[in-house]
């Protein structure tokens, strides 16, 4: 007899019946089991979460939570809920992402949230983790997205720097304030100019206890030559970059492989930086599961769950609300 | 700078001015072979293609390793073949830089290679290549550049890097038989005088937004038909004839037939006016001169078929003086003088008329009806003004036609290319047909981006069918279509074709139910004047 799934998609989300718990919910729910601190994986509404130690004070910023509705783990460790045990697994997406492993009369089911196989420094790196099931986003899963090493592309982004000091312009990258920020804050040489970021960035920084020495938080006053200015995507378009006129426009994403998108955003420069796995990096991280079924949440799920049935693995979409498959990088 | 990293910055660049002063600095600093190249492939001359796109397609499978069905579901989502297979079709990074000379030294004997020799070289090439180069030549491949750089650009590039005017360069080229010896010495090498084919720079129209009564009395205006051909001037000078359009190019290659007629021109004559398909004798629109556009060979049969004529509206040069400062009543006498004696003989040629009109009212009822009689609108001249330069505002008006216009829903949608790629921007609309959604035009443009971005998340969540890269979506959208003519035909569903259609508004206010219907595209077909033949 087919058991009943462990996993299943529900009007308000990825849902745990024999426990009753969501995973990354896209409706308030009772209780909610949280991969990652961004907008499309973490909403406001529900009455408990439960998410690695990083992102409580994320969710606290993020979502208005107070202390007694969050519960933090540590990666590894189990919380058993109605007999089914959940562990936390790092997803290397952005700081305190996981991959939420769920165990059940022997079965085991991993849901991966978003993920990256490529240690960026900042968060902690992706783990894979064996099991029966393995739900996965694919949101670069087609062949034209290949990432070069992230050192490549840092030094690229630094010699733009360097040119644009060289004609007395500000260098602004945007960059999300949860994740791509810290992982450029992280990697660039502090010491080649002045580094301001933007109050957004400064303060998700700030949540999560990353070291702010030799950057400089902007204000109203801020004026800069030759600096690089981090700035959160939202920024783009308003009068707020005014101040740093003459600047150059850069943006850091996955999505600027594809010359069209970059042309689409108004976007001078862009670098080829994802915090998700690329082609292969989803097509390796997939077969180190050893899982004998694959479903896909958001992406290019009908084409990669073709590529992947090919291959031999048993693999099928699964509808939800993450991401769009043309969307901005979350 | 390399050829490829030229086109990645000009690619990248939308600044008009940016991208000549890139070209210049180009043509400057290429080795002479390269320049040549250069000059050639950016003004659209095509290395005839070695491989069909889906043979490259085929091939870049092979390649990479990659069923064809990846290959093609990446190029949806890139939209852009060239790119899609530097992306896939890459081998070990390798850094070796070529020159663009030899590229296209590389791709010209391919053609006499057997289908599997070329396969096997242009696969060589392909690894040898790093991805921004694998691009270029892909492009070069796939036959054509397409980044926004026109001959005019080109030529005004050439023109600064050599230091001369931009009209010589254009005659330069002409006469330069052998592109392969082209280098910036051969530019500055001065024309004989007397072969100085020269046109004046044009004088353009603005377009007429408010009310015509601003202008002051109509009987200071001049009011004519507005065809719907290409600009251009005759120059008559030494017994040498140079048709050249708008943008300063040399255009005289395609119209044998109005070469052939400025031959009869007084010596030292330049006239300005409109190139216009004919369709039994009369002007016809625009998309049947497209058909003898850009044609390499003119054939007997395609001169025959689509003849051309010249609608003659000014001259600027009579007796090889300048008639520019003039006014334009002046100047509208000795066109005439010259226009109605050749004319006599040869029906391609014929002065604009002159639209007689009593007042604004009238005028503007005229532009309103001007479709019947295959123009556009109207043109409106000050009758004592000289003859300018450029944009010049005040002396020149043009008063269209307002666009038809039907409400249609959106039925099937497509990702775009480009700036689009990755998002369904090209739809198909369509009107009622008893009970039934009948399909009568695709349009591209007219929606914001944030429009766009819209109506693909629309059409990804309402998705009926998908049939390769066309979905099928739930008709719920409406959309005002405006179009600039429309014509009976059998191919099409709807039974009319119309042209130029594009997107005047998004209707958020109507449902699907209240769109047009197929009789209201009928009536609107039958009050543009019948041109002559149906379109097939």
């Amino acid at each position: 007899m087919p058991r009943e799934p462990l996993l299943t998609v529900s009007p308000a989300g990825l849902y745990c019946p024999k426990a009753d718990v969501y995973l990354d919910p896209w409706q308030p729910v009772e209780r909610a089991l949280i991969t990652h601190a961004h907008s499309d994986h973490a909403r406001p509404g529900s009455k408990n979460y439960l998410c690695h130690h990083t992102t409580v004070p994320l969710l606290h910023a993020r979502l208005g939570t107070s202390p007694g509705q969050v519960q933090g783990v540590q990666y590894g460790e189990e919380t058993t809920i109605n007999g089914v045990r959940f562990s936390f697994f790092p997803a290397g997406h952005v700081p305190g992402s996981a991959q939420i492993l769920a165990e059940s009369d022997g079965e085991r089911w991993v849901f991966s949230g978003d993920y990256k196989t490529e240690d960026d420094g900042v968060s902690a790196p992706f783990e894979a983790v064996r099991c029966d099931v393995f739900i996965s986003e694919c949101t670069f899963g087609l062949p034209v997205f290949a990432w070069r090493p992230q050192a490549e592309v840092f030094a690229e982004l630094h010699q733009w720097w360097k040119s644009n000091q060289s004609e007395g312009a500000n260098s602004v990258v945007s960059a999300y304030a949860l994740g791509k920020a810290q992982r450029l804050l992280g990697h660039i040489d502090r010491s080649a100019g002045r580094v301001v970021v933007h109050s957004a960035v400064w303060t998700m920084c700030e949540a999560l206890g990353f070291d702010l020495s030799g950057l400089e938080r902007a204000s109203a006053e801020t004026r800069a030559k030759g600096a690089l200015v981090v700035v959160p995507p939202a920024v783009l378009g308003g009068s707020w970059l005014n101040r740093f006129a003459p600047y150059s426009l850069a943006a850091l994403s996955g999505w600027m492989a594809i010359r069209g998108m970059r042309r689409r955003r108004g976007i001078e420069k862009g670098f080829v930086l994802s915090d998700h796995a690329d082609f292969k990096g989803l097509t390796s991280a997939i077969r180190a599961t050893g899982a004998s079924r694959v479903l896909l949440t958001h992406g290019y799920t009908a084409p990669f769950a073709k590529w992947l049935t090919e291959q031999g693995v048993d693999a099928s979409e699964l509808g939800t609300s993450y991401g769009t498959d043309d969307g901005e990088e979350q | 700078m390399s050829f490829a990293e030229l086109y990645h910055a000009l690619s990248d660049t939308s600044s008009t001015s940016e991208k000549v002063q890139l070209l210049s600095e180009h043509f400057r600093t290429a080795a002479p072979a390269d320049l040549a190249a250069a000059v050639c492939v950016l003004r659209g001359e095509r290395v005839e293609r070695a491989l069909s796109s889906k043979q490259l397609r085929e091939l870049c499978a092979e390649v990479s390793g990659l069923p064809m069905w990846l290959i093609d579901e990446s190029y949806q989502i890139v939209g852009d073949l060239a790119e899609t297979i530097a992306k896939l079709a890459g081998g070990g990074e390798s850094t070796e830089s070529n020159s663009l000379a030899r590229w296209t030294q590389m791709l010209q004997p391919l053609r006499q290679l057997t289908l599997d020799e070329r396969k096997r070289e242009i696969a060589q090439a392909w690894r040898r290549m790093p991805e921004h180069e694998r691009l270029v030549f892909n492009k070069l491949l796939t036959g054509g550049l397409r980044i926004g750089v026109s001959r005019g650009l080109v030529n005004k590039a050439l023109a600064a890097a050599a230091g001369v005017e931009e009209s010589l360069v254009a005659q330069r080229l002409l006469s330069n038989r052998d592109p392969a010896t082209l280098s910036l010495d051969r530019l500055r090498e001065p024309l004989q005088s007397e072969s100085d084919l020269s046109p004046y720079p044009f004088y353009l129209a603005h377009p007429l937004e408010g009310d015509p009564a601003a202008l002051g009395g109509p009987e200071d205006w001049l009011a004519e038909w507005k065809w719907d051909g290409i600009r251009a001037q005759i120059v008559r000078r030494t017994g040498a004839v140079a048709i050249w359009s708008r943008g300063e190019e040399l255009v005289s290659e395609s119209f044998p037939e109005l070469v052939e007629l400025a031959r009869y021109f007084p010596e030292g004559a330049v006239l300005d006016g409109e190139v216009v398909a004919l369709r039994g004798g009369e002007p016809a629109d625009f998309a049947l001169l497209q058909q003898r556009l850009n044609r390499k060979r003119l054939s007997a049969a395609l001169l025959a078929s689509i003849p051309v004529g010249f609608i003659a509206y000014d001259i600027l040069e009579c007796a090889s003086a300048d008639q520019r400062e003039a006014p334009l009543g002046e100047r509208r006498q000795r066109l005439q003088e010259i226009v109605c004696k050749l004319s006599a003989a040869n029906r391609a040629l014929r002065l604009s008329e002159a639209v007689p009109f009593s007042s604004w009212q009238h005028l503007d009822e005229l532009r309103q009806a001007a479709r019947e009689r295959g123009a556009e609108g109207v043109m409106i001249k000050a009758l004592g003004s000289p003859y300018g330069v450029g944009r010049k505002r005040g002396a020149w008006w043009k008063w269209k036609a307002n666009p038809l216009t039907v409400d249609g829903v959106l039925v099937y949608a497509q990702r775009g290319h480009g700036r689009r790629a990755g998002l369904y921007s090209d739809y198909t609309f369509a009107v009622w047909r008893d009970g039934d959604l009948v399909p009568f035009a695709k349009a591209y443009s007219g929606l914001t981006d944030a429009e766009i971005r819209e109506v693909d998340a629309f059409v990804k969540r309402h998705t009926r069918e998908k049939f390769g890269p066309v979905r099928t979506v739930e008709p719920r959208l409406v959309f005002e279509i405006a179009f600039e003519g429309i014509q009976p035909s059998r191919r099409h569903k709807a039974g009319v074709a119309v042209r130029f259609p594009r997107i005047l508004r998004w209707r958020r206010d109507k449902p699907a139910e209240e769109a047009d219907s197929v009789v209201s595209l009928l009536a609107l077909a039958s009050s543009v004047r019948a041109s002559g033949r149906e379109q097939t």
